[in-house]
């Protein structure tokens, strides 16, 4: 095997069934997940009279415009029926095609990049699609996943190809240990800052080094979810022993001796030290502090104890004039503290920070404390919340005052009736704080879990390691 | 898909960086059958005010903005959600072409798909044809083939990948070209299930 060559490479070649004159490849795809927003790709093939061509490596997940609210799912109070009608036919369109369906009354059901990777559905060394940006997600486990259009997602439906061009790879290497309070979300928050939002701009991302290699799956998760929001075609990490664990017993993948082949697969397809990128750039853990978004970018981050820009300080050109307008929309003064900045809401939740470990660490914030301003707490899928019941997390949340929900994609995409109003601000662990996301007007500062729960307590933005009594 | 070669018409200014998906058409309007009509949500909450009604300052909202094909912005248009309902809501407007230094990678090539061209120029280009603009639309002329814009009798080279100006030039639809090669993604899938069958359930 060619030393040089990296995970993302390797997975390339293995899935190409043809090039084309003008050099694309047609790639084979192991998984499509869909979501409610799958119907404009469901309508194209019904106007063409197309089948779909493998509904047994297809998997519907309604989470997009879930209701949240137990009292809307069980029927106790009225749900849109607009918002209800998108759900059913997710469900109507995957049936009528055999596609197996996770449903909004599925004991499986939660976020497609949550409950997908969580039921074994996705392997490493895979190519995995879905019509969503965040499908980046997948990567954690080793594999290349990668949102698409409706167009594309109604091609894979017909012929379960789809024509790419060859993307560049760029390495992140992070090295050293993560300080007490730095999470994932603060790494890709740092990266995106440092690169910006088009920094990795059409690349296949691996992230490198020994801070990667420490993360839990979950935290990887976390880490290769945000690859779009610097740009990144894809965000990958090689699979190894930790992947290994998190995989085995899951429901989709083999067991016993297939077990033991498989996994001896995914590990032949990792990076090594020889792996050549096209770019790479290297962070050092020890520079990465909790960053949270001020603007209305991901790029638009800082360290928790920095102030906010000063645009007359840049000048006079296009650069300047959007920090201006970023300051403006988020009602923020020039050279304000980020820890002055009062918030009126939380949100916990997403297919970025959502999992078990995310509800664990905020909950340990929150423990014997209570929020001061309202907020959502919504579980990544019914197993998230079932485990964190076990746990008495729900009692954590609460008890600090804050919503115990049902999964769903709720206010990070603002689709499903969960929105802020107009001028409200949020602390959230969700995944883009751009104009309008969480409903018109709506502000968000993106950041971790703790911080998140650290900045309900406080009642504005604050770095949670004073609440770890720890010396900042 | 109709074939795109030459735009002749209204380029409208639109001079912000980083309009991503989520600007091109709010969550809220993407339960909407493509049928109705993307057009009116097109960059809804920033061309439009509280009650709905189009700003008067912005060029796109002006008489000849209603007949652009052809928009002028910044860096990172069309990043973020995959949302193929931002370009169906550009196409259904009317624009045949986004000319900006960068673009989304999932919006360009669902552009590509919806024959919408997206026209990669540099920055110095970008900006010399925001301010030849001005805070109006212009007559503009594109023509794919030899990647120029025409704009004051002056001439501007776009990037466009080699791929995609082909599908663009000829129309051309992926599914049927796909579809010709079902014999080989037969064998493909074939092989492949014989050497990993655990990627089958």
């Amino acid at each position: 095997m060619n030393p040089s060559l990296s995970l993302f490479d390797r997975i390339w070649s293995e899935h190409e069934i043809r090039q084309s004159a003008s050099g694309e490849s047609l790639l084979w795809i192991d998984r499509h997940y869909l979501h409610e927003g799958s119907f404009h790709a469901f309508d194209q093939l019904r106007n063409r009279g197309l089948n779909v061509a493998e509904p047994g490596l297809t998997l519907g997940v309604a989470d997009h415009y879930v209701p949240t609210l137990t009292a809307l799912r069980n029927g106790s109070r009225p749900a849109d029926p607009q918002i209800m009608a998108m759900v059913n036919q997710l469900e109507a369109n995957t049936r009528q095609h055999g596609i197996p369906v996770i449903g909004l009354h599925d004991a499986r059901q939660g976020i497609v990049h949550v409950t997908g990777p969580e039921q074994g559905f996705t392997h490493p060394g895979m190519v995995v699609v879905c019509g969503d940006s965040h499908t980046s997600t997948h990567g954690a486990l080793g594999a290349m996943g990668f949102g698409i259009g409706a167009s594309e997602v109604a091609h894979v439906l017909a012929t379960q190809t789809l024509w790419q061009a060859k993307p560049q790879t760029m390495q992140l290497r992070f090295e050293g240990r993560l300080d007490p309070g730095v999470t994932a979300k603060d790494m890709a928050l740092h990266w995106i800052a440092a690169l910006g939002a088009d920094g990795a701009r059409g690349y296949a991302i691996e992230y490198t080094g020994s801070t990667v290699q420490a993360l839990s799956v979950e935290a990887r998760l976390t880490l290769c979810n945000l690859s779009i929001e610097g740009g990144g075609r894809c965000g990958l990490v090689s699979p190894d022993a930790a992947t290994i664990d998190w995989l085995r017993g899951r429901a989709g993948v083999p067991s016993g001796a297939a077990f033991e082949q498989a996994s001896a697969h995914w590990l032949s397809l990792a990076s090594t030290a020889s792996s050549r990128f096209d770019a790479t750039h290297v962070f050092q853990a020890s520079d990465v502090q909790p960053t949270v978004t001020w603007g209305v970018s991901p790029e638009e981050a800082l360290p928790i104890q920095a102030r906010l820009p000063q645009p007359d300080a840049e000048g006079h050109g296009a650069r300047a004039a959007r920090i201006a307008d970023s300051l403006a929309y988020m009602g923020l003064k020039p050279g304000q503290k980020l820890t002055d900045i009062a918030i009126d809401k939380v949100f916990i939740g997403s297919c970025t920070n959502s999992r078990l470990s995310d509800l664990r660490e905020a909950a340990a914030v929150l423990r014997g404390r209570k929020a001061v301003v309202p907020g959502i707490v919504s579980p990544g899928s019914q197993w998230v919340k079932q485990a964190a019941e076990a746990e008495g997390l729900h009692d954590v949340f609460l008890s600090a005052g804050l919503e115990w929900r049902e999964p769903g994609c709720s206010l990070c995409v603002g689709m499903n009736g969960d929105l802020l109003n107009p001028g409200e601000r949020c602390a959230s662990t969700t995944n883009r704080n751009f104009k309008g996301r969480q409903g018109r007007g709506s502000r968000t500062h993106l950041m971790s879990p703790a911080m998140a729960a650290a900045a309900a307590v406080a009642g504005h933005l604050v770095d949670v390691r004073t609440f770890m009594g720890l010396a900042t | 898909m109709t074939p795109l070669n030459h735009l002749d018409g209204w380029a409208c200014p639109i001079p912000l960086a980083n309009i991503d998906t989520d600007q091109l058409i709010p969550a809220r309007f993407m339960k909407t059958p493509r049928s109705q009509g993307y057009g009116p949500y097109l960059l809804h909450d920033l061309r439009r005010d509280d009650t709905g009604q189009l700003k008067p300052d912005w060029p796109l909202n002006q008489p000849p903005g209603s007949e652009a094909q052809m928009l002028v912005t910044r860096k990172n248009f069309g990043g973020g959600s995959s949302r193929e309902a931002a370009v169906y809501a550009l196409v259904d407007h009317g624009i045949r072409c986004v000319i900006a230094p960068s673009f989304g990678d999932i919006f360009a090539s669902n552009a590509v798909n919806n024959g919408l061209l997206p026209a990669v120029v540099p920055d110095h280009t970008a900006e010399a044809l925001l301010s030849a603009l001005g805070n109006q639309c212009g007559q503009a002329a594109v023509h794919l083939e030899a990647q120029q814009i025409t704009l004051n009798g002056q001439t501007f080279a776009f990037d466009i990948k080699p791929h995609w100006k082909v599908k663009l030039l000829k129309g051309w639809d992926d599914i049927a070209l796909t579809l010709s090669h079902s014999a080989d993604i037969q064998r493909f899938r074939a092989q492949r299930q014989n050497h990993l069958p655990w990627l089958f359930p």
